[in-house]
């Protein structure tokens, strides 16, 4: 049974109350505060790059193109996918629920350097103003792919302003995996063995691998093609025997783990909230936690998949598409282990199962298409087709994003002290559902048609289709305000958590919502592996 | 800070925190490795392509600078870590005059590197973004990227060497306020890792610049 080490009444106040002050916040060294300051500028982030693909969507209504401007249709997709990439699906779990939990879960007091993950907070916010600053002031027309020569010679955005904010935030993204690993290693609290923690931390630590050895490669790729651009000469230039394919292979050297990067912490979110909501202990393990690292290294070696009708050679072409089948392996792997996790469990369909269970379908749907794009023959009819825009957004939107609100919802009364509204999250998740499943599945149908990416116009028989998916959006849009407004609501209004409303297992929910400062008064001692749930028991989990 | 003991909350004990914050420092330089070793990856694919002309941009380049700053490297590298041993039975006086010298040696190599070397290939026309670029004909392209990244691998170790140089002053500087000691001394250490490392870039970029294809 887990025990209790913080008896109500016993601290006084909480990290919330830890002082009032903006300068309290701005200068915090508290990992818990930290988070909640991710928390706020992911979500402007998140808004902004949403506001950028209502506008695609809204221009993709009628064939000719609302928007009238191919120009300003091109800015406004690579602004969506810019601020999307690396101002949302890379960093939001990791910054906002990991810097939270990481240390409650590893029963510590904090990160192993906390004024390195204040810093990198500034670092991210400087590195979103530049670029949100280059993606204003003009704007960037080459994609969020930024390929050599466009970005290099023929654009005419500011790509050079682009290219700066992204180098500047992926500093951010190394100081954090940074801190990530090293707390893991370091500061776990006595008996938490790597086989006792949650496959949250095994999640993190795995993206914290990608984060450290990917974000680099994109630094110095981007840094070549920012002063290829200023001098009007420089290594992918094939005029002076250059290889503009050359970046290709290293950006997506970064970027082919970068996609593991945003859905591993999803993993994490769900391999938590499965087991909770079922009152199971989770099925495999050790087949989970050793799937993480497996896509981990896997996922450096795959980038070639995304350049097959690039001009590679044909052998190198194969090599790549077996190893894109065997990453999905450690993916089916963990679909298997939470649908045996569900299995003969006691299912209570609060929010943030109704997240996971979308999550499950989704990703599995985003999965599974990925084997048809990993395949030689059909990837060179699909690629560069509205499939792909389909296939990428069912993992990363129906993915990664329906994990960070579930893991929102289900962390939220730890780290506000409020409950959220039940019935109005459970109603946000359903339209979600629905409303994702309407934009993108048509998208589905329209690139197997042939119908390219990347256009502001589209021949007349796709309107129909590119109708469903625009309306689709707008009910995404009104499902993605919702949790907005009651979740900003409860901070107020909303009914006072408990330290453990969701009679989970781990360390997080042994001390009190919020927690105080110091995250436990004393250091907890683990005698135990993670999600030892009794025997599925016939009770409401709260109220 | 006075004190001998230095300990956050999050640790157990002053040694946890001092072999974390180097195992913090290892990580970093990991990083490092995967951004230089981008560039350098960069550079051996684009010389495989180009050989003449890499091989005919090489041969402008000035060995005896490379060399002699290849030395002061080593010798500021191992200069150091005498100051680290020094620190280790808590000499403050010879940790001081240690990191001093390395500072001296590290300016040193930044005077060679950018006051003379760079210097003289601006004034011999092998900016490879002039437009009267020395080298021409089949093998002016190729000599051009080799200056590509000679300028943006020796840009890049500068800026590295300039941000050690500040870390030397700080260590410096809380050396004076007599803030280390035979128990605490784990900055002087972490800075020794950085700056050995900047040193080893050196030690991989001397053999691209001047040797390969110089012969």
């Amino acid at each position: 049974m887990p025990r209790t080490l913080v008896k109500a009444g016993e601290v006084e106040g909480s990290y919330l109350t830890d002082g009032f002050t903006l300068r309290s916040w701005l200068l915090t060294t508290d990992h818990k505060r930290i988070a909640i300051l991710y928390l706020a500028s992911i979500t402007v982030f998140f808004f902004i790059g949403g506001l950028a693909a209502a506008l695609v969507r809204l221009n993709l209504i009628v064939p000719q193109g609302l928007l009238g401007s191919a120009e300003a249709y091109n800015r406004l997709f690579t602004m969506h996918g810019v601020v999307m990439v690396w101002f949302f699906l890379v960093p939001a779990v990791p910054v906002t629920l990991g810097n939270f939990l990481i240390p409650l879960m590893l029963g510590a007091r904090d990160l192993a350097f906390p004024r390195l993950n204040l810093f990198s907070w500034y670092l991210f916010m400087l590195g979103g103003a530049v670029t949100l600053y280059a993606l204003f002031a003009g704007g960037v027309d080459t994609g969020w792919t930024f390929y050599t020569p466009l970005s290099t010679m023929y654009s005419k955005g500011h790509v050079v302003l682009a290219a700066v904010g992204i180098f500047i935030s992926g500093f951010s993204s190394i100081a954090t995996g940074l801190n990530f690993i090293v707390s893991i290693h370091r500061l776990r609290a006595p008996g938490l063995t790597w086989y006792r923690m949650p496959v949250f931390l095994w999640s993190l630590y795995s993206l914290s691998v990608l984060l450290v050895l990917a974000t680099p490669v994109l630094a110095i790729t981007l840094l070549l093609v920012a002063l290829e651009r200023l001098f009007h000469i420089g290594v992918f230039d094939p005029a002076i025997g250059g290889d503009p394919l050359l970046f290709q292979h290293l950006f997506w050297f970064y970027s082919h783990p970068a996609v593991y990067m945003m859905i591993l912490p999803g993993f994490g979110v769900v391999s938590e909230i499965i087991p909770t909501f079922s009152r199971k202990r989770i099925f495999g393990y050790k087949f989970i936690v050793w799937a993480s690292v497996a896509i981990a290294v896997i996922s450096f070696f795959v980038w070639g998949h995304h350049m097959f009708v690039a001009g590679t050679s044909l052998y190198s072409a194969v090599l790549f598409s077996i190893l894109s089948y065997l990453v999905a392996v450690p993916s089916a792997i963990k679909v298997f282990n939470w649908l045996g996790t569900m299995h003969k469990g006691y299912i209570i369909f609060d929010a943030p199962m109704l997240y996971a269970l979308g999550f499950i379908g989704l990703f599995t749907i985003g999965g599974l298409t990925g084997l048809w794009v990993a395949a030689l023959a059909a990837d060179v009819h699909l690629t560069q087709t509205y499939f792909i825009v389909a296939h990428f957004h069912y993992i990363m939107v129906g993915g990664m994003v329906s994990a960070f609100f579930g893991g929102l919802h289900f962390w939220w009364p730890k780290i506000t002290g409020r409950m959220y509204p039940e019935m109005w999250a459970r109603m946000a998740a359903l339209v979600m559902f629905i409303g994702f499943n309407l934009t993108f599945f048509p998208q589905f149908i329209l690139g197997y048609l042939g119908m390219p990416r990347r256009y502001f116009s589209y021949a007349p028989e796709f309107q129909v289709l590119n109708v469903l998916s625009s309306a689709g959006a707008t009910i995404l849009a009104a499902a993605y305000l919702l949790p907005l407004a009651y979740l900003l609501w409860s901070l107020f209004y909303g009914e006072r958590a408990p330290a453990n409303p969701w009679k989970a297992t781990g360390l997080e929910w042994q001390t009190p919502s919020p927690p105080p400062t110091v995250n436990f008064i004393e250091t907890p001692h683990v005698t135990q592996g993670p999600y030892h749930y009794p025997p599925p028991e016939r009770a409401q989990p709260h109220g | 800070m006075a004190s001998a003991v230095h300990q956050d909350f999050q640790y157990s004990s002053p040694s946890h925190q001092a072999e974390t914050a180097i195992a913090g420092m290892w990580l970093f330089l990991t990083t490092e490795v995967l951004f230089f070793g981008g560039l350098i990856l960069c550079w051996i694919y684009a010389r495989h392509w180009n050989q003449a002309g890499f091989d005919a941009g090489a041969r402008e380049t000035k060995l005896w600078i490379g060399t002699l700053n290849l030395g002061l490297l080593i010798s500021s590298s191992f200069i150091y870590t005498a100051g680290i041993a020094f620190i280790r039975v808590g000499n403050t006086r010879r940790l001081i005059q240690c990191c001093s010298l390395t500072l001296l040696l590290g300016l040193a190599f930044l005077g060679l590197k950018f006051g003379l070397e760079w210097h003289d290939d601006f004034a011999g026309h092998l900016f490879p973004a002039s437009a009267d670029f020395k080298i021409a004909g089949p093998e002016g392209g190729g000599a051009r990227l080799f200056f590509i990244f000679y300028f943006i691998s020796t840009a890049l170790h500068g800026l590295h060497m300039l941000i050690g140089i500040g870390l030397l002053i700080w260590i410096i500087r809380r050396a004076r306020r007599e803030e280390f000691s035979a128990l605490y001394h784990t900055p002087v250490q972490v800075v020794g890792l950085y700056w050995s490392f900047v040193d080893i870039v050196w030690l991989t970029l001397y053999p691209l610049i001047y040797l390969v294809g110089r012969g």
